[in-house]
């Protein structure tokens, strides 16, 4: 009988690198992009279109030009409002899905301070004449924006630290009981616009919505600020510190004396006010009132922001910029006859993509007859 | 208050199987020890594979001259709905399983794409096919409600409603159910299903007795994807009888993943489960409440899913739990 002594080698085994420069981290997340467009092309070529032509299409939809930018602009200002409150929770490894809901319940608190007093503050304004009703009211929308996002974080939070109820099921749930109340609202007398049958909420008062900034509701300067902040906020304070413990083991984070339920509550209280100002930006800045399309994926889609960005406020910059542009250049083109979904479809590629580049960051592939090298 | 609960079983039954299917497929891919978040996904691409497998498959018979058969579209549509739910878990399988990427984003992530996917190939068909697709006669009399046995118009009248509870679903309902009892039978009394939850609850340990996790992982997601397609076939075959609609799997896909917790890893509870839900999301049209708004009404089901996923947190037992490692990637050399 022959004995087999010696294990063939595998042709290619994985391990594990200790550390790997930034720079080449990021090469290999470049590559994984141009990757996934070339990616997109195939199949879109494969459907019979010119992918090169749709992507230029795409690029002049979302850039070419002073209006296209600012679409571009309106589109990513929520998106990157809601991805930074989104960081926050998947940094604790708290998977909120939730953030369309959030955003709903900060639109549907801010709108519901609009819809019941923006007659009282306009008649005010035009009695005076002065600015001060018009701050007043917007910042009673914003704070009734913020607390009603950061509650409805909250509540799956509370459940959480208490019973370990499952937070991902339990955020998604609450997105389509939100959707439901919002299209209740459609038919309520007080609410709806007047003069017509069709379910649709009224518009609110001129007082009622942000001013402009080049074009583009006064939002965008906030959003910028909140980058900075949330940046800050992660990295240089006790509270990102501690959520960051937690992300990386609830047991470690007790251990140290952290409490952790403290934490889930503070920080998805957070994760959901950003989310509710997000939900408030689109309402009184971009549409001037609340529909069902208010959220509108919104909150899904800042959920590859944020992954995509790793969790970093200025890497989450660039890419809601870029998915915005995706998705203005889809809808853009979308008279060529590619339909407007190609967006979605583009994105789930790249995320794919990007979802797989982060192995051969972590990991090294040694082939058969070569040492690996620490 | 007047309700007609025999109506209500029915309609029960007929909304709770794309559910039941749905939940079947988790419950498979889970008991590897891998959460697929993709579910809704791939629902929609199972749904929009059948109908465009169908579609194709008619008018490549109308081309060439002949009659499409009603049985040889809807078995067309079915392997196409299950390799188009296999493909979208395959991809799923291979960053979490052999890429290690983490399992929560990319579920997420299937789901993004395989709606949109769908959406648009729904789209491009429509186009081709001059303003929406929809499958002939002939494939939606293959899934037209049956009569077992044959007693729809029987003398008595007990056998008449026995056989309307019972024996006029359509066969995706009966198919559904099978899969059920035989998921059962694989999970409690098969070598296989043994190993596959072994897997499931300590990958390192089924490793070190010589079982291939690598290969349970894969096959338990791809064909638990699979199922979940059929599901999604359900919803455009059944539900919109044979038209693509926009959005049509419309969250059914979310609402299996949450089932999966309340029938507890069980596939026999799943088709209770599966009934009750199906109850939930179609009650407001057979039981009205006076004074209850239709929109408030329609949070039933999701409110209900957010019940039980606090119930079964606060009584948690150790036999009717999610399978230990789910959620988290196996890597022999990380210990």
């Amino acid at each position: 009988m022959k004995q087999r002594t010696e294990h063939k080698e595998p042709f290619v085994r994985m391990v594990k690198r200790a550390a790997i420069a930034p720079g080449k981290a990021w090469a290999i997340r470049g590559a994984a992009l141009v990757g996934a467009l070339l990616m997109g092309a195939l199949l879109l070529l494969i459907l019979g279109h010119n992918s090169l032509g749709i992507y230029g299409e795409m690029a002049r939809g979302a850039f070419g030009g002073a209006m296209y930018l600012k679409e571009t602009a309106r589109t990513a200002v929520p998106l990157l409002i809601s991805a930074i409150g989104i960081a926050f929770a998947f940094k604790m490894q708290f998977w909120n899905i939730g953030a369309e809901g959030q955003i709903l319940a900060g639109g549907i608190a801010a709108s519901a301070v609009a819809i019941h007093y923006d007659a009282q503050f306009a008649a005010w304004a035009a009695e005076t004449g002065s600015a001060l009703p018009k701050v007043l009211l917007l910042l009673l929308m914003f704070a009734a924006a913020v607390a009603a996002g950061g509650l409805y974080g909250v509540v799956p939070a509370i459940f959480k630290s208490k019973w370990g109820t499952n937070e991902t099921l339990f955020t998604l749930m609450l997105n389509y009981i939100a959707l439901q109340y919002v299209k209740f609202l459609t038919y309520q007398p007080v609410w709806k616009m007047p003069g017509t049958s069709f379910p649709k909420i009224r518009m609110f008062d001129p007082i009622a919505t942000l001013p402009k900034v080049f074009g583009v509701h006064i939002g965008w300067i906030f959003a910028l600020l909140l980058v900075v902040l949330a940046h800050f906020y992660l990295t240089r304070t006790k509270h990102g510190y501690e959520i960051a413990v937690v992300g990386e083991s609830t047991n470690t984070a007790r251990y140290a004396g952290i409490n952790v339920s403290k934490v889930y509550l503070r920080t998805m209280f957070l994760s959901g006010a950003l989310s509710g100002f997000a939900g408030y930006l689109i309402c009184a800045g971009a549409d001037g009132t609340l529909t069902e399309s208010t959220a509108g994926g919104i909150g899904f889609t800042a959920i590859t922001v944020a992954w995509l960005a790793k969790m970093n406020p200025f890497a989450m910059l660039i890419v809601a910029i870029f998915i915005a542009a995706l998705d203005r250049g889809a809808g853009f083109q979308s008279s060529s006859g590619v339909p407007e979904s190609c967006a979605e479809v583009l994105v789930g590629i790249i995320l794919f993509f990007m979802l797989g580049c982060e192995f051969f960051i972590n990991y090294k592939l040694v082939f058969r007859g070569k040492e690996a090298v620490a | 208050m007047n309700i007609d609960f025999i109506s209500l079983f029915v309609a029960a039954v007929l909304a709770g199987t794309p559910l039941l299917l749905g939940t079947l497929g988790e419950i498979l891919t889970e008991k590897s020890g891998h959460l697929n978040l993709g579910v809704e996904g791939m629902m929609f691409m199972g749904a929009i594979a059948s109908i465009a497998a169908s579609w194709a498959y008619e008018q490549m018979a109308k081309g060439a001259g002949f009659a499409a058969s009603g049985f040889l579209s809807m078995l067309i549509a079915l392997l196409a709905a299950f390799g188009a739910g296999a493909f979208g878990a395959l991809i799923y399988s291979f960053l979490t399983v052999t890429l290690r990427a983490n399992q929560n984003v990319t579920g997420l992530t299937l789901t993004i794409f395989g709606t949109g996917l769908a959406n648009f190939c729904g789209e491009l068909l429509g186009k081709s096919a001059g303003g929406f697709v929809t499958v002939s006669k002939a494939t939606k009399a293959a899934f037209a409600q049956l009569d077992l046995f044959g007693l729809k118009n029987s003398a008595s009248p007990v056998l008449q409603t026995i056989s309307k509870l019972f024996f006029q679903y359509n066969w995706m309902v009966y198919f559904a159910i099978v899969i059920a009892l035989l998921m059962a039978w694989f999970f409690k009394r098969s070598r296989v299903g043994l190993n596959l939850r072994a897997v499931g609850e300590s990958p390192a340990t089924a490793d070190a007795a010589g079982i291939n996790v690598t290969r349970y992982k894969y096959l338990a997601t791809v064909i638990g994807g699979g199922i979940c397609g059929i599901g999604g076939m359900y919803m455009s075959m059944v539900n919109q009888s044979g038209v693509w609609v926009h959005n049509c799997v419309a969250g059914y896909g979310w609402l299996a993943v949450a089932l999966v917790i309340f029938s507890t890893w069980s596939p026999v509870r799943g088709l209770i489960c599966g009934l009750i839900f199906g109850a939930f999301t179609i009650m407001r049209l057979y039981v009205s409440i006076p004074g209850l708004a239709m929109q408030i009404y329609g949070m039933l089901p999701y409110a209900a899913t957010i019940l039980v996923l606090i119930i079964t947190s606060i009584r948690q037992s150790r036999e009717h739990a999610q399978p230990k490692s789910c959620g988290t990637n196996y890597f022999r050399e990380e210990r």
